[in-house]
């Protein structure tokens, strides 16, 4: 029998994204209500409502990613908007009011769902598009988690939540929130979540059958389509491709691996190439990023599931954030720490001192920052880029040298 | 017989040469005062061999360092200007745990181990203030030669607050001073202070440990240096080479890596 070609699980990944922003445009054409919701609210009720939602944030990466970000951040500061905003604000407010932008366009919204766990400035974000366009606004707040687990009065106040946006959400859909639904969303939403840590774990392997910078490309795949069966299908496929790479002993990082490295913090999506090459040419991949347990969490309960969304990188404590980072360095055996100072997420940025610190102390190994941002390229200077990685190279080289000579 | 090695340091203010004998002598240096993307870099490397009567060839090493380092014809080996400062300023201070660098457009703090070596370091941000060009600025304001802040700032006798968050905005208030009738000395010593603060920021983030080395052209001013002293409260070192730190760890390496 003729064997049939296998579709890379990055292909049927980017295809689930796609069918996502498609099927809610054609909703929107039949006149159906479609939503913009934050990255980290909970899919799985807009799932279970058969509502469809596309993603400001997603969006604002691709436009910036395809050099639109520029262009549109200024809108948004001609429009009024501080430039120390969020640049994937600046990005969707401009969109929001009509500046069109053919990188990655997406129906405009007749509901917003805003989960502030991500980050505070969502909260004025949404409410913003609410105003815009006069559309319901169904809000998740997460307070900041001072401890490192999350109590059970949160829990409780998180359940007191959720069961207010169904009901916010069923007068929208238009119909009665329905169990089964929301058990196969979780169900799904859960085999997302293992397969992508699974996926993440990979780069515990010496040399690491994946580039750092593929799991980059797939934050838009596990934000858009987390509750989808489709997308837990081809991130268990991911999973096996680099299952099959250790046993090849491929990767998807063509080069040198001189020396493994984490990426903290959100790349520069419109300096993607100037960011990847310096370390290219040196050898140095990226086997660490902390994405994988913020997106990455799974839940067998109700009440695990609240508190896993009270996780994520901006809403835990310090304590937290170190411990997960820390964990995937040991893990990924990493020589060195590159740490994006991302001039449009503050609340990220502004406990990286405090971090590198704790990094330097802890784990011992060269940590370098950087200046930049997530989609606003003003903001990126290449070769103060390059002068911090090389600097960082020339200590995992002298730190290489150190512990060979002290093996003879 | 001997070795011959030149370190050249490209930065975006000034091009500095230091040629070595055997590691461990400097036989000749140059300084033109513009750097990157200029006719700087060529003049230095011209003067700097035209005193020593050689030829690039003729060196057992040559390396780049600086912003400018990618871009000198003839010359294939580079390194950070980290690496570079750390080394040049091990070589003048042996017992350097901390160099503060103040360049043309960026600041560094580096941490030093026992033999010399890198560990880490900081770096400003995107932001030029606190940077010689910060200084640059000032000078231009006050109509005082960069030469003369030192000077004028061991004549103040009250300290005048200056921003450091932006050189546009504390060029602002440099003039809002200046229409106040403030004296000048005083400005200036504001400014030093201005400098020290933000840079000691980023020495903290690193930890500070003696022996503390500025190097960087700005360390010639001592207005400055008294500064970071106030500031850190520590010594700090400083050398009539400062300025050639970067260039002598070039050569410095160049050296190493002819001799190994």
């Amino acid at each position: 029998m003729e064997e049939i070609e296998r579709i890379p699980a990055k292909q049927k990944l980017q295809n689930v994204v796609a069918a996502v922003y498609k099927d809610a445009q054609e909703a929107k054409d039949r006149g159906e209500p479609v939503g913009w919701s934050s990255s980290k609210f909970p899919c799985e009720i807009a799932e279970a409502l058969g509502l469809h939602v596309v993603y400001p944030e997603n969006q604002a990466a691709a436009i910036g990613a395809k050099k639109g970000g520029e262009r549109m951040c200024e809108n948004a500061e001609a429009m009024g908007y501080s430039n120390d905003i969020c640049a994937y604000t600046r990005i969707n407010l401009a969109y929001a009011a009509g500046y069109e932008a053919d990188e990655k366009p997406m129906p405009m919204p007749d509901f917003v769902l805003c989960c502030n766990n991500i980050c505070n400035c969502m909260t004025k974000w949404y409410e913003n598009i609410a105003r815009m366009h006069n559309i319901p606004l169904v809000m998740i707040d997460v307070p900041f988690s001072n401890t490192k687990e999350i109590d059970d009065d949160m829990v409780t106040y998180m359940r007191g939540q959720f069961d207010h946006a169904i009901m916010q959400m069923e007068k929208i859909a238009g119909r009665k929130f329905d169990e089964k639904k929301f058990e196969q969303a979780c169900a799904n939403a859960n085999r997302t979540a293992a397969a992508w840590l699974k996926a993440c774990s990979y780069c515990q392997y010496k040399p690491s059958p994946l580039s750092g910078f593929d799991l980059f490309n797939h934050m838009a795949d596990v934000v858009t389509a987390r509750g989808k069966k489709e997308a837990a299908e081809a991130f268990e496929q991911l999973a096996e491709e680099y299952e099959e790479n250790i046993a090849a002993g491929t990767s998807t990082w063509k080069y040198d691996e001189n020396y493994r490295i984490m990426f903290e913090g959100i790349p520069c999506w419109p300096n993607l190439k100037a960011l990847f090459n310096p370390l290219k040419e040196r050898g140095i991949n990226t086997t660490a990023v902390v994405y994988a347990p913020a997106f990455g969490f799974v839940y067998n309960d109700m009440d695990e599931m609240m508190r896993a969304y009270c996780k994520a990188p901006n809403s835990v404590s310090l304590e937290k954030g170190v411990e997960w980072r820390e964990d995937i360095c040991r893990e990924n055996k990493v020589d060195g720490i590159l740490v994006h100072y991302n001039r449009s997420c503050k609340p990220w940025s502004g406990y990286m001192p405090e971090m590198e610190r704790r990094f330097r102390k802890d784990l011992g190994v060269a940590v370098a920052g950087f200046d930049g941002d997530q989609a606003d390229p003003r903001n990126f200077s290449e070769e103060q880029y390059i002068t911090r990685v090389e600097g960082l190279y020339e200590i995992m080289e002298e730190n290489k040298r150190k512990k060979e000579e002290g093996n003879k | 017989m001997a070795v011959y090695t030149l370190g050249i340091d490209v930065g975006s203010t000034a091009s500095k040469c230091v040629m070595l004998k055997d590691g461990k002598e400097i036989i000749h240096k140059s300084l033109i005062s513009v750097g990157a993307g200029t006719s700087g870099p060529t003049r230095a490397i011209t003067e700097v061999l035209e005193k020593a009567g050689m030829t690039l060839e003729q060196l057992d090493g040559v390396l780049a360092t600086g912003y400018g380092r990618n871009s000198i014809e003839g010359v294939e080996q580079q390194m950070s200007e980290l690496s570079c400062h750390a080394k040049g300023a091990y070589f003048l201070f042996p017992s350097v745990h901390t160099v503060i660098d103040i360049g043309g457009q960026d600041a560094k703090v580096l941490r030093i181990d026992n033999d010399g070596i890198l560990e880490n370091f900081v770096m400003n941000d995107k932001c030029a203030a606190g940077t010689g060009r910060f200084l640059d600025v000032m000078a231009r304001v006050l109509e005082v030669e960069v030469g003369d802040l030192q000077t004028l700032d061991a004549e103040s006798t009250k300290v005048v607050g200056i921003s450091s968050t932006c050189t546009v905005f504390a060029e602002s208030e440099v003039i809002s001073q200046l229409a106040q009738e403030t004296h000048k000395s005083d400005i200036i010593r504001g400014i030093h202070r201005s400098v020290a603060g933000r840079i000691a920021g980023l020495a903290k983030r690193i930890g500070l440990n003696d022996d503390i080395v500025m190097t960087g052209g700005v360390a010639q001013n001592e207005g400055v240096t008294r500064a970071f002293e106030e500031e850190l409260g520590h010594k700090i070192h400083t050398s009539e080479l400062c300025q050639y730190n970067g260039a002598l760890g070039a050569a410095l390496f160049a050296y190493q890596k002819a001799t190994k």
